[in-house]
């Protein structure tokens, strides 16, 4: 038997003194038994850890292998107000579904009383909204079906600053791509992104979007390869290897494929817009998709001796 | 600034357990130090801290201040002299106008020049953050010197029915004293031998030179909105072949709604900096 003695990280006052623990027992469980006595602090927002500085325990980690005595002291720090994960993602990726079909339908008070529920007259703008809604309504799905994620909840003040991002993001595009002056491409439908060998039996016109599609389909495969390497449940990280689907061959370049697919995509879609806005939301998450490449690519490094020298973290041979 | 990175520790707790890229938690405009707060009067938050890790900035421990080179020293001593001198120049062909014209009126266009100069030249303060000579963060250091930018080019000199504006006689004269002190205080930094009395105007002077900045900031805006909304100075209108479009009036109107939340924040970082720095008020983290 142990003793545990959990103490605030902050003020060293003691919270909670735990009689006879299992010495197998692990912090998830302890956790839970500190719970018991405040129940304002739920599992997922404590942060138990050896020293009061340093880092947190993880949920896994067993109270005999950690370096304790008979009696251990434990340093618990309020991680604040949690929130699922998934319940994140659904409503980051919801909003903006939602809120580009308003502008697509032209609902009051965005344009004027003279379009409301009006339908533009150019094709792009009928295609995109479908690329639009197609695109979110595919992270939905893969939110609830596809991801197994490792971590179950976030910090609530997070899902402001996301939400404000992408739904923010969204009305801008929106408004824009929806508005009744607004300017097709002027070639349109001959605009060329890729090569005309490349798609031979595409009409010239639909090549960026078929572009876009393609990265769309990239990004899809790659989350799957990713499911695939964790077992449903468990929170083990491997080596992502390309598999069967051509797709994921982009493994052999970058560590972080999806990323790379993602930002095509959205590039196709500001071609095809020809929509400033567009091409801004895609620069910006650009940025922020290397920066979290380049920290992954780091952690691979970090954790794994053999992680193949020629993957770059985003852009092959380059980034 | 160790408060700051312990939060952010904090915060991404739930997903930090080892794993460095740490997805969907950091978006781009991720919360930064109340120096965004920034943009006002004064590029004079602790954040512009211009090559001088003096202490009493409580960036660094004192201990493990960084050295800088040699080049880098001379560099930055040279470039805190240069706008030490340039802002001395601006505060005498002030004075200088005013006892001979005794009006504001055509002051700023007989300063202009100088002015654009070494406003200007405040750009440099942002490369000096970026190659790591001067220890603050570029995006506090960018936001500071860009609304500066934004005053001199965007508003005063493009708008010239608003140049003989009282206000901006106010503008002018906070940011001429408060630049003098702060390009001062980190030259003699630099050298090592900082006279109390300068560290005392640097920590003092904001007090008021900060609020009279902003009414300066604002009401020199406030003049130019008419000017803007009827001449559609600076704006894009839909249709284009870009689908954007770009309204400066109501740019204006939001860049003035922005000082209700960010004055306070700044003004009362300054108020803990200036308790610190002159009373050595040791202020209580709470994270520790
Ligand atoms: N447009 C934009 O601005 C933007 C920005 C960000 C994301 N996105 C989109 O959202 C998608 C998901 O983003 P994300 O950042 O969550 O993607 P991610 O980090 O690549 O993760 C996708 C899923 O795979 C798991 N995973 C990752 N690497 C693994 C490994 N080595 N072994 C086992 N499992 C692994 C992740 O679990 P963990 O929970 O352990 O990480 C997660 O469940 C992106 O691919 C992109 O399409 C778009």
């Amino acid at each position: 038997w142990k003793h545990v003695e959990i103490l605030d990280a902050k003020t060293r006052e003691k919270l909670c003194f735990l009689d006879k623990v299992e010495p197998h027992a692990t912090i998830a469980e302890i956790k839970n038994l500190f719970t018991k006595t405040h129940p304002q602090w739920y599992p997922a927002r404590q942060s138990l850890r050896l020293d009061p500085k340093g880092k947190s325990l993880k949920d896994e980690d067993v109270l005999q292998k950690l370096p304790v005595g008979t009696t251990a002291t434990l340093y618990f720090r309020d991680l604040g107000a949690q929130i699922s994960w998934v319940t994140v993602f659904l409503t980051e990726y919801a909003g903006p579904l939602f809120i580009y079909l308003l502008f697509y339908f032209r609902v009051p008070f965005i344009y004027g009383h003279k379009y409301d529920f009006t339908s533009s007259r150019h094709t792009v703008v009928h295609l995109a909204c479908i690329c639009h809604s197609f695109h979110y309504v595919k992270r939905l799905l893969e939110t609830l079906f596809v991801h197994r994620f490792s971590h179950g909840t976030m910090p609530l003040r997070n899902i402001f600053k996301n939400c404000t991002y992408y739904w923010g993001f969204a009305a801008w595009m929106a408004y824009y791509i929806n508005h009744p002056l607004y300017t097709p491409p002027s070639k349109w439908p001959q605009t060329r992104v890729l090569p005309s060998w490349a798609f031979p039996p595409c009409e010239t016109g639909a090549r960026h979007l078929c572009g876009k599609e393609i990265c769309q389909l990239g990004n899809f495969s790659i989350h799957m390869a990713l499911r695939d390497l964790r077992p449903a449940g468990s929170k083990t990280r491997k080596i992502p290897y390309p598999t069967k689907n051509p797709f994921t061959w982009l493994f052999l370049l970058v560590s972080c494929p999806n990323y790379t697919y993602e930002v095509g995509s959205w590039i196709g879609f500001a071609i095809m817009t020809q929509c400033l806005p567009v091409a801004l939301f895609s620069l910006v998450g650009f940025t922020q998709m290397t920066i979290w490449a380049k920290g992954k690519h780091r952690s691979y490094l970090k954790e794994f001796r053999d992680y193949p020298p020629l993957r770059m973290p985003i852009i092959p041979f380059l980034l | 600034m160790g408060r700051l990175t312990e939060a952010a520790a904090a915060g991404s707790g739930a997903r930090a357990a080892g794993w460095a890229g740490s997805p969907p938690t950091l978006l781009p405009l991720s919360p930064t130090s109340p120096g965004c707060a920034a943009t006002m009067a004064s590029s004079d938050e602790d954040g512009t801290n211009g090559g001088a890790s003096e202490a009493g900035e409580d960036r660094e421990a004192p201990g493990k201040r960084r050295r800088l080179g040699f080049l880098a020293t001379a560099w930055l001593t040279f470039y805190n002299i240069a706008m030490t001198a340039g802002w001395l120049v601006l505060a005498i062909a002030m004075v200088r106008f005013y006892m001979e014209k005794g009006t504001h009126r055509g002051l700023y266009k007989s300063i202009q020049k100088t002015l654009k100069f070494f406003q200007t030249f405040a750009l440099l303060e942002i490369v000096h953050c970026l190659i790591g000579i001067v220890p603050t963060s570029v995006l506090v250091t960018g936001v500071q010197v860009s609304s500066r930018i934004f005053m001199v080019w965007l508003i005063t000199h493009s708008i010239k029915p608003i140049q003989n504006e009282e206000s901006v006689v106010l503008f002018l004269v906070a940011w001429t004293v408060t630049e003098i002190t702060r390009y001062s205080f980190y030259t003699f930094s630099l050298l090592d031998h900082l006279p109390y009395f300068i560290k005392w105007a640097r920590y003092n002077f904001f007090i008021i030179l900060y609020p009279v900045g902003v009414a300066g900031e604002l009401l020199t805006i406030y003049a130019a909105l008419p000017y803007v909304k009827k001449t559609g100075m600076f704006s894009i209108r839909l249709p284009n072949k870009y689908n954007v479009s770009f309204d400066y009036y109501y740019f204006l109107l939001i860049t003035m709604a922005s000082y209700i939340p960010l004055f306070p924040q700044l003004y009362f970082h300054m108020l803990r900096q200036r308790r610190k720095v002159l009373h050595g008020e040791v202020i209580v983290e709470k994270d520790d």
